[in-house]
């Protein structure tokens, strides 16, 4: 959030400041005048509306009046930048232009920033018409004691409370004076924060909830770096494994391809010998570029999503493990990854650390979700950390929002779960 | 013999064509697409038939979808599916047909099936042999497939621990579709010994003994497959 600036309510020079109040008097009066009004129609209408929508006329009519709401509080947005340097960004989530009246209705209903904008009218009509109304009556209540001190005391009834004062002659009139001055003092310092209050307050109730935001802020900050950090260390292992590994391969298998060439007439049985060899080192290159494929997108990921990866996964475990899949369709293709990587890792500590003869993997999807839980009937006691290799997957699911779960009594069993936010496709 | 071969990328589908017809096959039709492929089966009618798993429009598991769905509507069409990376679970579907049934079981239809990775090429030979054997009624299994399911079914207290090292080699080359005459060739013995071998290797595994050499790899790989 930005600095609020005080610069109507703070530092000025006692003439900037007494225009401050002349200032802050006329708009809190406009601002009283058409926010009562306002807010009462919107919210009235608003409730009508909503209140309509199990009779139909309802999801017709509720776009169109949140539309209107939503412009009466940036309205307000607006004046609250302009006049108070209060900011209050708009956090509207954007619905499809082409969206029917239901997928609208019920695309506005769902977003929580719209009930923040009904929340606030009701505030906006009490609280906040106070808080715009004051300056002006702090400005306008001391001309009238200042009036009954110069004589309009004389025409008004006897007995006529100006304040706590009760005005009955010249001198309790003079004191109804002297607290108008107090009054006007009172506003001279207090006017233009009075306005500004009356910002604070609407951002209070029509802004996002800061703290959530600061926190979400946070753990992106924190996951995006995890994210950039681990693809970085890929990309150097990927690379160094290339170098190392079917790139130095193929370059000898082009210098036995020399060789050979040179061989050919002079000693075909050692030119053999060295295809032979060609060969075998072209085998191996290839077989390690199907482990870095593997270890960076296995293909029957590629070729039959998440559920089938897990299957061909499990089939390579030299322990018997079980896989129920029940995932209606395919989620994105990260997700779809982290989650496989995720999975594998847990079933690579279970059958390295469980002991564990028997393990069930249960993949599906539920709320959003994609849900996998891995079992293993081992000795139990796995925690995150302690160099298990869960942190590591803990960290990766983050990028992704996602969580991990371990419940390992000793003696076990032991059961990971591993939770994503996403939509399945 | 006529076969149909079904490879995206050029240089391999080229390679493949040429390699084949050097070793007397007739190229009936060589595709580079899913669609193309079965056409190209239900056209031709061949003998064999020489697919890569992965294969356009949607580069997933297209060929060997179309492999699976040609073996339903003709059964036992002959079919050799090679690919960049072995999984047991397509060499599993390949076994009972895309269904649930198991390898060997009655009616599966098992039977001129292969599946091989793409490395085995390089030995024209070996390729070649596999390629006659499949389109003969035979199985071929690659090495790998085998070498996993042993690896899963060698734990403690699995019956494959009695067996010797010997035996063990001749039933890890007897899963990848082999004769005796083949194993025997291979590990410089008798054919006459490696019988010895294989009758007690299946008399150690509980199974049931085959002169049918194709139900016998099949009851093989069901047994590493699933164990007992």
């Amino acid at each position: 959030m930005t600095n609020d600036s005080d610069s109507d309510g703070g530092s000025r020079t006692g003439r900037g400041r007494g225009r401050g109040v002349g200032l802050a008097a006329v708009r809190g009066l406009a601002l009283a005048l058409v926010s009562l009004p306002g807010a009462v129609l919107c919210f009235v209408l608003s409730a009508v509306s909503i209140a309509l929508i199990p009779i139909g006329i309802g999801i017709v009519t509720t776009p169109y009046v949140l539309t209107g709401v939503r412009m009466f509080a940036n309205g307000r947005r607006v004046l609250a930048a302009e006049w108070g340097g209060v900011r209050i960004a708009p956090s509207y989530r954007p619905l499809p232009a082409d969206a029917n009246p239901w997928a609208r209705t019920f695309g506005m209903l769902g977003d929580p920033a719209t009930w923040r904008d009904l929340r606030w009218l009701p505030v906006d009509m009490t609280a906040g018409f106070v808080t715009a109304l004051l300056p002006a009556a702090l400005l306008l209540y001391p001309l009238e004691g200042l009036a009954i001190a110069v004589g309009l005391w004389r025409v008004l009834p006897d007995g006529y409370w100006y304040g706590f004062v009760r005005v009955t002659d010249q001198a309790s009139a003079l004191g109804a004076g002297a607290l108008a001055l107090v009054v006007l003092l009172f506003a001279h310092f207090f006017a233009a924060r009075v306005l500004h209050g009356h910002f604070l307050l609407t951002r209070a109730v029509l802004g996002a909830p800061d703290r959530e935001l600061a926190e979400r802020v946070r753990v992106l900050t924190e996951t995006r770096r995890d994210a950039v950090d681990t693809s970085a260390a890929e990309l150097r292992r990927i690379e160094r494994d290339l170098h190392d590994g079917a790139q130095a391969r193929l370059v000898a298998v082009g210098m036995d391809l020399g060789t050979i060439e040179a061989l050919l007439d002079k000693d075909p049985a050692k030119a053999k010998e060295l295809i032979a060899q060609a060969r075998r080192t072209s085998v191996e290159a290839l077989s390690e570029l199907r482990e870095l494929v593997r270890g960076i997108h296995p293909p029957v990921l590629a070729e039959r999503g998440l559920g089938d990866a897990v299957r061909a996964l499990a089939l390579r475990l030299p322990v018997a493990t079980e896989v129920t899949v029940d995932l209606p369709g395919r989620a994105q293709a990260p997700v779809e990854s982290a989650a496989y990587f995720a999975v594998s890792e847990v079933l690579t500590n279970a059958v390295k650390h469980s002991g564990a003869d028997r393990i069930w993997v249960d993949l599906h999807h539920a709320d959003g979700h994609l849900r996998a839980a891995v079992t293993d009937n081992g000795r139990g006691g796995a925690v995150i950390g302690a160099g298990s290799g869960l942190a590591g997957v803990e960290r990766r699911l983050g990028t992704f929002d996602g969580v991990l779960a371990v419940s390992s009594p000793a003696g076990g069993p032991t059961m990971v779960t591993v939770e994503i936010p996403c939509a399945l496709s | 013999m006529r076969v149909v071969l079904a490879e995206d990328l050029f240089l391999l589908r080229d390679g493949l064509v040429r390699l084949l017809e050097a070793h007397g096959f007739e190229i009936a039709a060589a595709v580079e697409s899913g669609p193309e492929l079965t056409r190209a089966l239900a056209e031709q009618e061949p003998d064999v038939a020489v697919v890569d798993v992965r294969l356009p429009p949607t580069h997933t598991d297209e060929g060997l979808q179309c492999a699976l769905q040609a073996r339903r509507r003709r059964p036992g069409l002959p079919v050799l599916v090679l690919s960049q990376h072995v999984e047991q679970l397509y060499a599993r579907e390949l076994l009972t047909g895309g269904g649930t049934s198991r390898p060997g079981g009655a009616g599966s239809g098992a039977g001129g099936v292969g599946y091989l990775l793409k490395d085995r090429v390089f030995d024209a030979e070996q390729f070649v042999d596999a390629v006659r054997r499949v389109a003969a009624g035979g199985t071929v299994m690659d090495p790998q497939v085998i070498q996993q399911l042993l690896a899963r079914q060698s734990g403690p207290d699995r019956p494959l621990t009695r067996l010797t090292p010997r035996e063990l080699e001749v039933l890890e080359l007897m899963a990848q579709g082999r004769t005796n005459a083949a194993i025997a060739a291979r590990l410089v013995v008798t054919e006459r010994a490696i019988a010895k071998h294989t009758a007690n290797i299946f008399a150690k595994l509980g199974l049931e003994v085959s002169d049918d050499d194709n139900r016998r790899v099949l009851a093989v790989l069901a047994y590493l497959d699933h164990g007992r």
